[in-house]
Parts: C-alpha cells; structure tokens; sequence
C-alpha cells in the first residue's frame, strides 16, 4: 500500500521491492545539483590516484612493455634512419642455444663425484619438498608452485654443478647468482654482528654508528675505483705487504675467483651498512622484559641472543633479505668499473652482459638478457615470498 | 658628492668596455651567437685539444664550443642515440672513423666534399693519404676530417737495447728474446723488478686491437686489399686457421713477460708503465713518444725508440688454412724474408658534423674542426702527448721543429716518426673493420673470446671457434651480401 503523496506534481516512482522513491520536478533538480556538487568528491579518489598510476604506467609498465617488444626485435640501420626487424624468440635462444650460451649459461663439465652426491643430495631434498606439497592440504596452486619450484631450482643446481666443475666455467647467470648468495649471507651476518655490538652500551658506539654508515652514502663508482686501487697489488698500498709475503708473481686479476672475490668485497663493504642501520634499529626496539626474564633464569649470553633476540628480528630479517636480493641482482658498478667483467667473463653480471650488449647497439639481446633477468629476479622473488618470507614471518 | 663622482667613475669604467668595446670586436665575426656542442670521449686525451682551442676558435669567429665528453666504451651509442631519436644535442663529433658505415647509411652525417675541396686553410692534400681516403671518405664522399693518425708500433728501450747488443725486433721471436732478457730486472733504479713486455689486456679496452697489431702480419701478406678479417670473396672469417692459432700462441706468451695483473691493464697503465720505466717494451699507438717526452712523468726521456709492428717468416695460406713459409710470390711485400703488416688500428679520431644541424651551426663546426686540423695548430698538437692526437700530415712528418720544441731530440724524433712513416708507407698496411656493426664483431666477440683465451677460460682452439662462429652469426644476422659489400667497398675492391 502506497503512502499518499499530498504536493502538487509529486509522483511516486519504484526504485526497488518495498522501497520507494519520492521524484518532484523540484527534488529532480536539487538531486541533480547535488549529485553535480558531489561529483568533484566522487572523482577525488580517481585524481589522487590517477598521477601516480599514469607515472607508473609511463615509467614503469610502459618501458617494460617496449623492452619486452625490442627483445623480440633486431635493430638495424637502414638508409633514412634505423629499422625493428620482428625475429621472434632468436635474441632468447641466442643466449640459451646459440652463440651467446656459453657467455650466459657457462661452459658445463661432466659432474665430480662430489658434484654427484651434491646434485643427489640437492634433488632428493626438492623432491621430498615437491611431493610434500601433493600430500598437504596446500590445494592446486601450491602443488603446481613447489613443483615449479623444485624443476627451476633443481636445473639452477645442476647448472652450478656442471659449470663451478674443474674445467667448465660458470655464466653471468650463475655469477650473478653467486654475488647474490655469498654477498647477501656475508652482509647479513656482518651487519647483525656490528648492530649487536653497537647496539651494547660501549664508549663511542654513536661515534661507530656513523663510521659503520658511511660507504652506503659512496657512490657505487666511487667504492669500485677505491677497491681498484686498494687492490692494485703492484702499486696500491698493500703492495709492500703483498711482496713481503712473496706474493708479488700473483695477481687477483688473473683468477677468475680472485676477480671475483674482489668484486665481492665492495659489494660486501657496501651493503653491510644496509644490513647494519636496520638491524640495529629492530636491536634497540626489542623488548627488554624478555631478556631481563631469562637472564633471571641464567641464560647465557649466547642463548640471550640466539633464543631470544635473534628470533625476534626473523621479520625484519626476512623483509632485509627480500629488499637486498631484488637490488642485488642488478649489480654492475663494481665489475664494471674493477675488471670490466673479466678476467674473461669471470666477474661480468647479467645487468653488465645486458650493458655491453647495449653499447653496440644490440638492442634485441641486450633487452633479451634484461628479461632474463627479470625472470631470474621475479622468480627468486616469489619462491623466497612464498617459501620462506610468509612461514618465517607467522613463526615469528 | 665624492661618493656620487666615484660611483659614476666606476660605472663609467665597467660599462665602457660594453659600449664600446664589444659591439666593434663582434663585427665581422662569422660565428656570433653561435654555440657548437662537440661530442667526444672522456679526456684528457682528444678532449684536451678540443677544450684547450675552443676559447681559441671563438675568439676568432666568435663561435662558442661546448666539448661534451662521454666515457669511450659509450660515445658509439650516445652519438647514435641521440640522432636515431632526433634529440640531435650535438652538432659535431669527433669520434672513431670506424663507425662511419653505421653513420652515414642512416644518413646522419653532412656530406663534407664541397666544403673540403672549397677549404684552402685546410690544406687538405697535406693530409696524408690514408686518413684521406680511408679515414675520412666512405663510399667516394668526404664525411669527417682527420685529426689525429693512428697505427700501432712497438716501442722499446733504447738504452737497455744498447746495452745488451740487441737490436729492435723484427719478428715476434725477436719480442721475446728482448722481453725474456729484460724480465724481472729493476728498468728504473727503483730497486724492485720491472717486465719485459707491457700490453694493454684488459677487457673491453683496447686488447682486441693488440691482438690483432700481432695477427696482422700473420694473415695479410698481399698487399692492403687483401685483407686481414675476412675472405674478401665469401665473407668467412680468417679466425680459424693455423696462422691464426700462431699468433694467438704468440700473444698469450707475451703474457709470460708481462705484469702480473697485465689482464686488468689498459692503455692508461701500459702507457704509464712504459714512461715511468717498469717495460722494456710495449704496443701502442703513437701517444708513448710525445708522452715520454713529458718531465713531469717520464723516466725514459730521450730513451724510447720506435720501430714497425714485428712481422712473420710464415704467413697463412688462404687456400689450405696452413702456416707456410714466406717466398716472393706469397709475401711480395717482405722484407728479409719477414711479412710486416702495419695494423692502422682505428684509424684516427675524426670529426664530423651532424646533418640535423642547422645550417650556420654546421658551417661553425665544419670551420672549428678544420681549425684544429689546419697545420698551425695541428703541428703543435701531435707533440703533446695528452692530446692523444698522432702524427697524420705530411707537414708533421716533415717539420721537425715543433718536434724539438716539445722536448724531443733530433734523433728520437727521427726514429718515431720513422716508424709511423714506414707503417703510413707499407703497401701491406692493416686496415681496421669498417663494415656495419663493426663494434659487434669487435669489441663483443672478438674481445670476449681473447678475454676469456687470457683466462683459460678456453684455448686457443676454443677462441677460434668462437670468434669464427660468433662472426658468422653477426654476418648471417645482418646479410651476408650486405656485410661482403661493405668489407669490399672498405678495402677499395670493386663488388662484384
């Protein structure tokens, strides 16, 4: 039963079941009016986000799908200017079949005995981890994730194993990998050990702070041409202490894990204070009940830290290793500017294989080895998010 | 009062020189208001000139000349850059002649005949004729204007030589038996052991020339149309041969002799090494001559000699791949028996203009570039060695004053520029690549793989495979005929 609408021109409109509407020429008008007051507020959500979305789009998503394009594409001087020649996937098979393999994926070498148990070892633990996945009640996407996981991973070892054998040489793939692990480990417990240590009430801690701060603050150039003349054995300043030593015949240079060490080292001098700052910043906010309480119970210095504060700082630790091991993929100052990649290709990452390729003009391989990359990253990424960020994190 | 007077007496006394002195000196410069961006490698060589007679230039033409510098393994993207995307920042370039087949076929270079052949400062006949006709032509047309010459030599001490009764070498055993005597032996009185042989093998540098200045003499022996990278009628590779495979041999013993991180140096180290007195000897472009002339730096004043590029008794046969023995039929250009085969590594910095440019900023930068090339200042230039700029005219061959000037005495003046003259005069002269991509075949594979040779990364088998495979791959890429043309065309063979 409809409620009587007394004033002149009113009518009564259905909108929905039990519910009504009242429309007059006059309302129609304010609600148009109101609805136009209102639109700038409607839209204040878009326009706050719409400069960041098209930023995005323009710097982000926009370069990543022209280099996606130019990695499927050969550039080639024509007269009247340059040309795109559509090659398909040949800059992709170029690096994982053709001439560039060995550049990319190393020179392999029938696996060591040690390099058997190790690739045995390696592929019964993924397995196990793949067919835990089938029995838990993780559902179809985690079946398929850690059995992704495990073939990826598990060619990634047979890789490594074939190419760090006597005889074969590892890639810029699997070199840039190496820098990730070993640098990202070094960082990490060098940085918490220096955080522990300044986060202790000693005389000039604050002093320490800023010391241990300062290489982050260099620019990457600046810290790989300091490393080339720290290393320069022949006339740097260790030289003296490299000849007593009878040394002076030997040279990092040469060796490929010599070179590499070195690149290390500066990647190592540079990150730790990353590492440090943070971790000395979840130190200082522990709560100190908890310490205070099992010091009462007579733990000692050593359980203090390793039962008690280092498992509070497994979420920081987590997001650290996530934030240092997307960035740490992309290194290129320090081998560039030390060795130029070599000797041979010994020092030289996928971001400086992807950079000379680029200063000749090979656009397509250069932008094919930057989406090798992306993938190498992406990938990385997901598996440490899905594996090891989430779990370390509810632990926690 | 006084106060007003002596503010009017200064004003008067700073704008004077506006009024009157400005409007009269810029009347009759051809350049006023005109601003030529220079864009070139990060000095101080080759920039150093350009910077230091900018000023120079525009004080004459009014002109202004920014040199914009770049680090070297960049300046052949950042010129093609910025005029593939028509940015066009620069108006003239003073880079490697090497890469004008990617410059010009675009057609981003000004075409320079006419203002060459209208051009009697220039002086263009002086120019020696290689950098003429190689260095600054493609295809018939003028496009750059030579600056500087470049042919690598071997140098060598002239007293250590002296006194151990040797003579400067002629073949590569020669380059050892001088290396292996001087090994190890404190060169400079600074009491620590110095090296026999100092060259530049550091990636992506300069190694992939050196080892090429040694191949040279092992696979060219015909005369300079033949040839030293490719088979001029197929296009494939001489990379894999046994000729090939002896000079590879040879570059990786100079290795025994060398620095201990000799991998990791490049010109700036072998140069300073050799002026400072740790090497009997070294490969190099020209720079070390005028450079070890220089006081401030050099140990090895007056003590530097320079001799052609040690040659080969065996050369390849093209038609087996074998290494045989020299007669006068395949080594028509030997001497003693030896195959010299002067390696004319880069070719020389060059300028040239960008076409984009407009029309009076052309004619400043054509007039700036032929300033600098002009004897009057390019005579003074090719003595310092921080200009990085060689000997290339026929005045600096001839006029030894400006050689004196700089320091040099009469007689290693006379031996430096002997040297360059008899690589300049060889009919079996070494041409550099100068075919599309040439920075491909180069400086990514053929760089790579000697790196990666110097590493024992692979032997010299592997190397070979690599460069030939690598090589083939780049011509298969970009057309076997269009590739062939070019090398043809470069060489100065008719296509067929």
């Amino acid at each position: 039963m409809s409620k009587a609408v007394d004033r002149p021109g009113a009518e009564e409109i259905p909108s929905a079941p039990g519910a009504r509407r009242i429309k007059t020429g006059a309302g129609w008008g304010a609600a148009r009016l109101r609805a136009a007051a209102d639109w700038p507020a409607r839209q204040v959500t878009t326009s706050f986000v719409l400069p960041a979305v098209l930023l995005l789009f323009f710097l982000s998503i926009f370069p990543l799908l022209v280099s996606a394009y130019l990695s499927l594409t050969r550039f080639q001087f024509v007269p009247g200017g340059f040309a795109l020649r559509w090659v398909g996937l040949a800059n992709y098979g170029k690096l994982l079949v053709g001439i560039e393999q060995s550049h990319f994926l190393g020179v392999p070498k029938p696996p060591t005995v040690v390099g058997w148990l190790l690739f045995g070892l390696a592929a019964s633990v993924l397995l196990l981890f793949a067919v835990r996945g089938i029995t838990s009640a993780s559902g179809r996407r985690g079946v398929v994730g850690r059995a992704a996981f495990a073939v990826v991973a598990g060619a990634g070892i047979w890789l490594a194993v074939r190419t760090l054998t006597p005889g074969g040489f590892p890639g810029t793939l699997l070199t840039t990998l190496i820098y990730v692990v070993v640098g990202i480990t070094v960082q990490y417990w060098l940085g918490l050990w220096l955080a522990f240590l300044c986060a202790q009430e000693v005389a000039g801690r604050r002093f320490f702070r800023v010391v241990f701060l300062l290489p982050m603050m260099i620019t990457p150039v600046g810290i790989a041409y300091t490393f080339r003349i720290l290393m320069d054995l022949g006339k740097g300043p260790f030289a003296p202490v490299w000849r007593a030593l009878g040394l002076a015949e030997v040279s990092w240079a040469n060796y490929a894990w010599g070179a590499r060490l070195v690149v290390m080292l500066g990647d190592i001098w540079q990150w730790t204070p990353f590492m440090f700052i943070v971790l000395l910043a979840a130190l200082e906010s522990l709560p100190a009940e908890l310490i205070e309480a099992a010091m009462v119970d007579g733990a000692s210095r050593w359980q203090l830290f390793w039962r008690i504060s280092w498992p509070q700082l497994i979420p920081v630790t987590s997001t650290l290793i996530l934030i240092r091991m997307i960035e740490a993929f992309k290194i290129i100052d320090l081998p560039n500017v030390l060795t130029n990649g070599g000797p041979g290709t010994a020092t030289e990452s996928l971001t400086l294989h992807a950079f000379m390729a680029w200063r000749t003009l090979d656009i397509g391989g250069s932008a094919a080895v930057a989406y090798m990359l992306l993938f190498v990253v992406t990938f990385a990424a997901l598996s440490y998010v899905n594996l090891a960020h989430r779990r370390l994190a509810e632990a926690a | 009062m006084r106060r007003r007077v002596s503010w009017l007496l200064v004003s008067i006394l700073l704008l004077l020189p506006l009024a009157g002195v400005t409007p009269a000196a810029s009347q009759g410069k051809p350049f006023d208001g005109v601003t030529v961006n220079v864009l070139t490698f990060t000095g101080p060589q080759i920039a150093e000139p350009l910077q230091r007679r900018g000023p120079d230039f525009g004080k004459l033409t009014g002109a202004k000349i920014n040199v914009i510098t770049v680090p070297f393994s960049d300046l052949y993207q950042k010129v093609l850059t910025d005029v593939a995307t028509g940015t066009n920042s620069y108006q003239a370039f003073v880079f490697d002649p090497q890469w004008m087949a990617d410059f010009v076929t675009p057609g981003y270079l000004e075409e320079l005949t006419s203002r060459v052949n209208a051009d009697k400062a220039l002086q263009w006949t002086d120019i020696m004729p290689f950098f003429r006709n190689f260095s600054a032509t493609y295809g018939g047309k003028i496009y750059t204007v030579p600056l500087d010459g470049d042919f690598q030599m071997v140098y060598y001490r002239t007293d250590l030589l002296q006194q151990a009764g040797l003579k400067p070498p002629q073949t590569w055993a020669d380059y050892f038996k001088i290396a292996q005597t001087f090994n190890k032996k404190d060169l400079n009185g600074d009491g620590t052991p110095d090296f026999g042989s100092c060259i530049a093998k550091k990636r992506n540098a300069q190694s992939y020339w050196m080892v090429w200045s040694v191949a040279a003499g092992y696979l060219q022996a015909k005369g300079t149309r033949e040839g030293s990278f490719f088979d001029a009628d197929t296009m494939k590779p001489l990379t894999n041969n046994e000729a090939f495979a002896e000079a590879l041999r040879v570059y990786v013993q100079t290795g025994q002799y060398g620095p201990p991180d000799e991998l990791n140096w490049d010109v700036g180290d072998s140069r300073s090494g050799f002026v400072t007195g740790r090497c009997a000897l070294s490969i190099d472009w020209g720079d070390i001559g005028p450079l070890a002339v220089d006081p401030k730096t050099s140990k090895v004043q007056d003590k530097v000699g320079a001799v052609i590029l040690p040659g080969s008794p065996r050369v390849l046969d093209r038609k087996t791949g074998k290494l045989v023995a020299c007669t006068v039929q395949k080594c028509p250009y030997s001497t003693g028996g030896v195959n010299h085969a002067p390696f004319a590594a880069y070719g020389g910095w060059s300028g040239a203009i960008n076409k984009a440019a407009p029309a009076k900023v052309k004619d400043a930068a054509y007039a700036f570039l032929s300033y600098m090339s002009q004897p009057a200042q390019s005579s003074t230039d090719v003595t310092i060695g921080i200009t990085g700029f060689n000997p290339y005219r026929r005045a600096h061959f001839t006029n030894l004053a400006p050689w004196l000037k700089s320091g040099m005495s009469a007689a290693a003046a006379k031996n430096y520029l002997g040297a360059i003259s008899a690589s300049l005069n060889s009919a079996n002269m070494v041409l550099d690549l100068r075919i599309p991509q040439n920075q491909r075949y180069q400086q990514i594979v053929l760089d790579t793989a000697i790196a990666k040779m110097l590493a024992k990364e692979l032997n010299i088998d592997q190397a070979m495979k690599e460069i030939t495979d690598g090589w083939e791959a780049i011509t298969n890429e970009l057309g076997r005929d269009t590739q062939l043309k070019a090398y043809r065309e470069s060489l100065g063979i008719p296509t067929k």
